[in-house]
This record gives structure tokens, C-alpha cells and sequence, in this order.
């Protein structure tokens, strides 16, 4: 029982972790992308759409699909499809000089849009009942579990019997962690965060970090998506099913104090928060949606706590939200 | 000292736009193992001069030769390929990152390896003599650290040209003799230190040379040990030009704003104003002369309401009623609302006088907005007032709605002395209300201002431009460090007397560093 409430918890988690890491590589830059739900949903749509596009091909059948491929495709379009979006958020306000909260916000309005108008576009062509698509046979590619998993009892439920993305964003996260604090391209991303004109004076092209973070940090969080609908929702999608996990992604931001590493088990702390009330006997609807709030209240109280210890070491960049333009000579 | 110049400079003319001619055929030559003093006013192009060899501005004319050879220098990257490094008076470094970080940022060279570096950033310490800790947080670093920090950043860069803007200006007396110590160690290691510096005992304990700069021009080089202070005020502040500004005799002068021993601490518990005591009277203006940052926008702000006193007290007499009133610890709104009209000019014009993506009216009704009577905007008399702006003082703009950020300097600076004159104050204070501005613009504030004297309005004008002040003022004070180092009479007073007076007080402090 606890076993399976911590592998609930682990598996509602990945899509944020992805999302958090993709938002904190891309806040370091000093970017604050309000447009992570959307780059998520949009994330998770290329994905399935590049499975639907590639089981049609290959008739419907399992046999005839190549795992390889079958894991590849929705992959590959899945970061096209957020890199596109990191571009234009970075186009729009590094190269433009538009307010990152607004183009923030209107990506998550348009990548919500863009996804619901592609889900029910393919919902369509398959003419089925339902409002969803079910893309099982794909999913179950991406959830092959590791081969000795069910023979090492608990241990082997809880450590290894995870889908491979989940792997995949544990270890995103420690090369973040790692990039961001022991290489001199972390030193100056970090330092085009905080302060990017010391950052131009000291030779390093901001627009460049700024570009590549953002469309790095955007693939990251797709990714979060297509994890959600191959492993989470077993390759089924329904419009807006996705839910606010965007927004709780960016909570995890802060809750991590920008440390991916930290991501790590905050994301599965906020799995469990969300999860807890399906464990919990005897509660009536309402209070089910108040234990929903729970990682939103974790955040607030994070939020309060690292300002009232002033330390300087745990706060955003300092340049967060803030467009860097070389004063005019 | 060798014979072949480290870098050399001829005929270096910078304009920003097409007024304001920052240099002008300015010569200059610094030898390696040897400390080069550029000594001038505020706004003698200093800095402007050294911003281009270290590469943040172009020249518009003119050469630079380093070593010998002609050099092309367009940005930081290349004065770093030159050898040159920079040590503005802002530092630039990254909070949160450590020193050891901050000095290896930027550099594009073999494998990170944070550990090599610090034993290399602790070699060049040694040998200096820096006291670093190259693992502390910039945060939690005193100025003269962060410094050190930026000093040893440009060595690590190999950098042998090293240019300081004003380094002493945030510094105590003791850590200015530890500094001078550093850099007379590296000028014995054959470095070529070039300082900015308006101080002139500074200027005579360190340096070899002296070059001075007076409004962009080159004035001239003379060797530390052949000249004194008195010659060098000289070079520095010229003779005397005349401006004919006009100035009468004050009328009817009474006593309008007493300050008495006033003193105030900002929030990292330095004392900005120490003591100032003075008294501004109704149709007289009062100059205020200093070197920029001695407490000038403190006093106007501690006046205005916008400051905290730790001490002393400012009181206002009613001209109609001659009552006295304490302005102390009193916000800008109590001060309207006592009756007291007090204009003021600020030295930030588009950050605390006007709000730049408003326009004009708008602007105007910045300070009217109170008076209507009902739940809606009154928007015909600003309006007007705008229009008589306009028209009155030349303001050049495309209309009465155009965002005030738009318009150039001179015509913002119009529009902000213009509002604050049409609320007929009784104190009007100024702060730099030429700064930037042609000589047409500034006469035309002139203008203004002595109108608003004849009227029998008190006036404070903050100034730079000491031939300005001693042609304007009736009476100039001189602020040094916060303390007032005299007042003398504007008629009488020379340019000499008011120079020596500016950088008494940082002498006295030095002197009693050395005992």
C-alpha cells in the first residue's frame, strides 16, 4: 500500500520535475516564462501527434511497429514542437524587448489553444465516440519496465519498475544541477541571470545564453508532457486533461529554491500532496479539492519562510523577468 | 619609467549628439612604471575619455596608439586584447557569486577548474599585497573589497594598462592608503596606472604625472614634483569667463528657510549630512557648489520632506503671516497641505520629476490633481498650463501629448522648471538644471530663474559649473563630504576660492589618515 502510494506519487511527479527543470535552466538565464503550461500542453500534443501519425503508418498494428521508433517519434516532435515555443518566447522578448510576463502568459493561452485544436482535430479523423484519442500501443513501449523489476519484490517496485522518462528527468536533473554549478557555461549562465551586464561586460554573449536556455528549458518541460500522457495517462489523451500541472511546475520552481536537484524530491513531494486525498478514507468531494491546494500552500509557506531569512543565496536571479538591452552608444 | 608611451592618445574628439562635444583634440600619454593622474571638474570629460580606450565608446576622431601601433578598440573584448583593463566607479560583479567566480567570468580559456584559478588569484594577491578572501559572497563585501575584487579581475586578465575611475571616491582614508600603496607596487612592476581623480592632495601623493582636462579639452601635462596645488585649481578650473548672466541686488531680503544643525544617516549608516546649518532668503538665489554625491540631493530631499533628519531642524516663514513653521520629518503632502509652497526641481528628471511615458498635461497634472471637486479628472487647465508651457518657454515638441521621454533633454527640463515655477512657490529649489543642456536652454532657465527672484521667491541652486555659480549667485555655500566648508558672497568669491573650499574637508581627512 505504501509501496504503491509512493509509486503514485513518483509518477505524478515526473511531469513537474520535467517542467521545473526546463523553468529553472530557463529563469537562470533570467527568463521568467510564464508560458511553461502552455510549452507543456504543446509538449505533450506534438508527441501525440507524431505517435497517432506513426501508428496510422504502420496500420495499427503492434507488430508492425519498431520500438525504437515508436519511442523516437513522439520524443523528437515533442521537443520540436516546445523548442518552437521556447523560440518564440526568446524571439519576442530577447530580440523584440516584449514584456516576459505577457508573452509568458499568452504562450500558455496559445499552447493550450494549439493543443485542444490538434487533439480534437485527430479525436475527428479517428471518428471515435469517446473524446479522446488512445494511443496504447505506443504507451506501452514507453512503459516497458526494466526486465528484473517484478523479480526484487518492494524494492524492485519502488526503484525499478518506473517507466524509462521517469529515469530520464531524475537524470536531466542532476546534469542541470551539475551544468549549472561545476562548469563555466553554468558560471555564465548564472551570471547572465543575475546581473547581464556585468555578464556583457565580462565578454559573454547574453542574447545567446538567453536564446539557448529558453529553448533548452522549453524542451525539458515538453517533455513533462509527453510523460504525462505515454506513462501517466497510459497514451490516452483528452482535451484539457492535463490540468494545471503547468502552473504547479512553476510553484515547484520556487519550492526547489532554483535547484533542479532540490526538484527532484519536491516534485515527488508534490505528487504525493496531490495524491494524498485518494488514500485518505472517508472524504467528501469538498474536502478532496482542499487537499488539491496542498502544494500551492507548501509553496506559500516556502515563499514566506526563504524571505524572512533574507538569505541571499536562495532567492530567484536577480535579473529575473527583466529584458537586458546594451545601452545605446 | 621607459621612453616608448604604453598607449598614446592624439586628437580624440567625442560628440553625443549633435551638441554636446564630450572631448575635443584631446592629446594624452601615459609611459609604463608610471601613475598618470587625469584630473578635472564633474563633466570635464574624464571618464568619457577613458571609456573609450577601454572600449565602451568610440572615438569620433582621432587615434589611439598602444605600444607604438595604431589600435582599433570597439569593445571591452578588444581593450582586453590590448592589455587595458578598466575599474569603473560601478562595479560590475555578480552578487551571489564569490570572488574567485567573478574574477574567472567571462573567460574562455581551458578546462573550469575553480581550484587552479583561486591559487592563481592568490598568487597575484601576494604579490600585490591585496587582502582577499576569494571564496567570500560579493554580498556580504565591504565597498573596498569589492574593489580589490575588480582590480585583481583586470589583472587576471593580464591587463599591464590599468584605468581607475574616481577608485577613492567610496573608499575611507585608511583604505585610500592601503589602495596607493597597491598601485605604487604595481607601477614598480612596470604597470602603466592611469587614475581619474578630482582630488587634487591625491592627485600630488601618488601620482608622476598630471594631465588635466578642463570642459573636454586638454589643458595640459605637468610633472607631479614641479607643480602645486594652486596652479593645478588653475589648470582645472581656467580663468574666468564671462558669462553676463544677468544679476541684481536682491530686494527686500528676509529670511525664508532656516536650516539649523541638520544631520542625516542613509541606510548603510554613513553620515550623509553632517551638521548643515543655513538659511536661504526671499529674493536671493543661494548656490550650492560641491563635488557630485557630497550630500547636495540629500539636503534638497531632506528639505522637500522626502528624506529622514537624524538631527536638526528646517523652519519655513510664512511670508504672509511671518509665522514659523517646522518642516521636520514632515511628508511632501503635510508640507502642501501647511501651506508651505515649495517647488522643486529634482536632479533625476525623468525618475522623480516627471513620469516620461506621460505626457505633457498629464505631467501638469501631477501636481493639480488634488485641487478639483469632483469624482472626475479636471483636464482643461492643465491643459492650458501646458500650452502656455509650450508656448512660453520654446518647448520643441510635436504636441502637448506626446510622452514627456520623448522630447530631448533641454525640453524636459523646460517642461519640469515650467511646472514647478507655475505653482508659484515661495522656495524653489534646483538641482543641475543645466545638465545636458545647450547654451540657448540654459539661458532660458537663467532667465527663469532670475524672474522668480524678482518676485522675492527664495531660490537653492545646486551647481556644477562654477563659472556659472559665481555669475548667477548671490551667495554660494560649498558642501564638502556633507559639512558645509563655507559660504561666501557670489559677487566677491573666485573660482580658486570656491575649488579650494570644494575639497577641503577630504584633505583634512586624509591628513589625519597619515598621523
Amino acid at each position: 500500500m505504501i509501496i504503491q502510494f509512493i509509486c503514485r506519487a513518483i509518477l505524478l511527479g515526473v511531469p513537474l520535475l520535467y517542467g521545473s527543470t526546463g523553468e529553472i535552466i530557463t529563469e537562470k538565464s533570467g527568463h521568467l516564462n510564464l508560458g511553461i503550461p502552455g510549452i507543456m500542453y504543446v509538449g505533450a500534443i506534438s508527441g501525440v501527434t507524431g505517435s497517432f501519425l506513426y501508428e496510422n503508418a504502420c496500420g495499427n498494428d503492434i507488430a508492425n511497429m519498431s520500438p525504437v521508433l515508436a519511442v523516437l517519434i513522439p520524443l523528437l516532435c515533442s521537443i520540436i514542437g516546445s523548442v518552437l515555443m521556447g523560440l518564440i518566447y526568446s524571439f519576442l522578448t530577447v530580440t523584440l524587448h516584449a514584456n516576459q510576463n505577457v508573452t509568458g502568459l499568452a504562450l500558455t493561452t496559445l499552447g493550450i489553444g494549439l493543443g485542444n485544436f490538434l487533439g480534437a482535430s485527430l479525436i475527428n479523423i479517428t471518428k471515435s465516440e469517446l473524446p479522446s484519442i488512445a494511443l496504447t500501443k505506443t504507451s506501452s513501449f514507453f512503459l516497458t519496465e526494466l526486465p528484473f523489476a517484478d523479480k526484487l519484490g518492494w524494492f524492485g517496485e519502488l526503484f525499478l519498475s518506473h517507466d524509462f522518462l521517469t529515469y530520464l528527468a531524475i537524470i536531466i536533473a542532476l546534469v542541470a544541477t551539475f551544468v549549472l554549478n561545476r562548469t563555466r557555461v553554468g558560471l555564465n549562465l548564472r551570471a547572465v541571470g543575475e546581473n547581464p551586464a556585468t555578464a556583457d561586460a565580462a565578454g559573454i554573449n547574453v542574447p545567446k545564453y538567453r536564446y539557448v536556455a529558453t529553448c533548452i528549458g522549453s524542451a525539458i518541460a515538453g517533455l513533462g508532457g509527453l510523460q504525462y500522457v505515454m506513462a501517466y495517462a497510459n497514451g490516452v489523451w483528452s482535451n484539457n486533461a492535463f490540468g494545471d500541472r503547468g502552473w504547479m511546475a512553476i510553484a515547484l520552481v520556487i519550492f526547489a529554491v532554483w535547484k533542479p536537484s532540490l526538484a527532484i524530491v519536491g516534485s515527488f513531494l508534490f505528487g504525493a500532496l496531490c495524491n494524498a486525498n485518494n488514500y485518505i478514507q472517508g472524504l467528501g468531494t469538498e474536502t478532496q479539492e482542499l487537499f488539491k491546494m496542498l502544494p500551492y500552500v507548501v509553496t506559500i509557506i516556502v515563499l514566506i519562510i526563504t524571505s524572512m531569512r533574507n538569505n541571499k543565496q536562495n532567492q530567484p536571479p536577480a535579473s529575473l523577468g527583466v529584458n537586458y538591452f546594451r545601452e545605446e552608444r | 619609467m621607459s621612453t616608448q608611451p604604453a598607449i598614446e592618445l592624439k586628437n580624440i574628439t567625442k560628440r553625443f549628439g549633435a551638441k554636446v562635444i564630450a572631448n575635443k583634440n584631446v592629446n594624452l600619454t601615459a609611459y609604463r612604471g608610471e601613475i598618470l593622474s587625469i584630473l578635472g571638474e564633474n563633466g570635464s570629460g574624464k571618464t568619457t575619455l577613458m571609456n573609450m580606450i577601454s572600449g565602451i565608446y568610440f572615438p569620433d576622431e582621432g587615434q589611439i596608439f598602444i605600444d607604438g601601433n595604431e589600435a582599433v578598440i570597439t569593445s571591452p573584448k578588444d581593450a582586453f586584447s590590448y592589455r587595458i583593463g578598466m575599474i569603473h566607479q560601478h562595479f560590475k560583479l555578480v552578487e551571489v557569486f564569490s570572488a574567485a567566480e567573478n574574477i574567472v567570468l567571462g573567460i574562455d580559456e581551458g578546462k573550469y577548474n575553480l581550484k587552479n584559478s583561486t591559487a592563481e588569484i592568490k598568487k597575484i594577491s601576494e604579490q600585490y599585497g591585496f587582502d582577499l578572501d576569494v571564496n567570500k559572497k560579493i554580498y556580504s563585501m565591504s565597498v573596498s573589497e569589492k574593489q580589490t575584487v575588480e582590480i585583481i579581475k583586470v589583472l587576471y586578465r593580464g591587463a599591464d594598462i590599468l584605468i581607475l575611475d574616481e577608485p577613492t571616491a567610496v573608499l575611507t582614508p585608511q583604505e585610500t592608503q592601503k589602495l596607493f600603496a597597491i598601485l605604487r607596487r604595481m607601477r614598480d612592476d612596470g604597470k602603466c596606472i592611469i587614475i581619474i581623480t578630482h582630488k587634487l592632495h591625491e592627485v600630488l601623493s601618488l601620482s608622476d604625472r598630471v594631465s588635466v582636462l578642463r570642459k573636454g579639452e586638454y589643458v595640459g601635462t605637468v610633472n607631479t614634483a614641479e607643480t602645486s596645488e594652486n596652479e593645478l585649481t588653475e589648470m582645472m578650473v581656467g580663468k574666468k569667463i564671462s558669462l553676463n548672466i544677468q544679476r541684481d541686488e536682491p530686494k527686500n531680503a528676509e529670511d525664508r528657510l532656516v536650516v539649523n544643525k541638520l544631520t542625516c544617516v542613509d541606510r548603510a549608516g554613513t553620515t550623509v549630512l553632517d551638521d548643515v546649518s543655513f538659511t536661504a532668503k526671499s529674493g536671493e538665489i543661494l548656490g550650492i557648489a560641491g563635488i557630485a554625491g557630497s550630500g547636495q540631493r540629500e539636503l534638497l530631499e531632506a528639505i522637500a520632506g522626502l528624506q529622514h533628519l537624524s538631527s536638526g531642524e528646517i523652519y519655513y516663514f510664512d511670508p504672509k503671516t511671518g509665522e514659523k513653521e517646522n518642516l521636520k520629518d514632515k511628508t511632501p503632502m503635510q508640507i502642501r497641505n501647511m501651506g508651505v509652497r515649495l517647488s522643486f526641481v529634482p536632479e533625476d528628471r525623468l525618475g522623480m520629476g516627471l513620469v516620461g511615458n506621460m505626457d505633457i498635461v498629464d505631467n501638469m497634472m501631477l501636481r493639480s490633481y488634488r485641487k478639483g471637486h469632483s469624482a472626475f479628472l479636471e483636464r482643461k487647465k492643465p491643459k492650458d498650463l501646458a500650452m502656455k508651457i509650450i508656448h512660453d518657454l520654446e518647448v520643441v515638441t510635436p504636441s502637448a501629448s506626446t510622452p514627456v521621454r520623448r522630447l530631448s533633454g533641454g525640453n524636459v527640463q523646460k517642461v519640469l522648471v515650467g511646472r514647478e515655477i507655475a505653482a508659484s512657490p515661495t522656495v524653489l529649489m534646483v538641482a543641475y538644471p543645466v545638465r545636458g543642456l545647450d547654451i540657448n536652454s540654459s539661458y532660458t532657465i537663467y532667465n527663469l530663474l532670475n524672474e522668480q527672484k524678482e518676485k522675492g521667491v527664495a531660490i537653492v541652486f545646486v551647481g556644477e559649473d562654477l563659472d556659472v555659480l559665481v555669475e548667477l549667485c548671490d551667495r554660494i555655500m560649498v558642501i564638502g563630504s556633507g559639512k558645509i566648508n563655507g559660504i561666501v558672497d557670489g559677487r566677491t568669491a573666485t573660482k580658486e576660492e570656491i575649488g579650494l573650499l570644494m575639497t577641503k574637508s577630504k584633505q583634512e581627512g586624509a591628513e589625519d589618515a597619515n598621523e
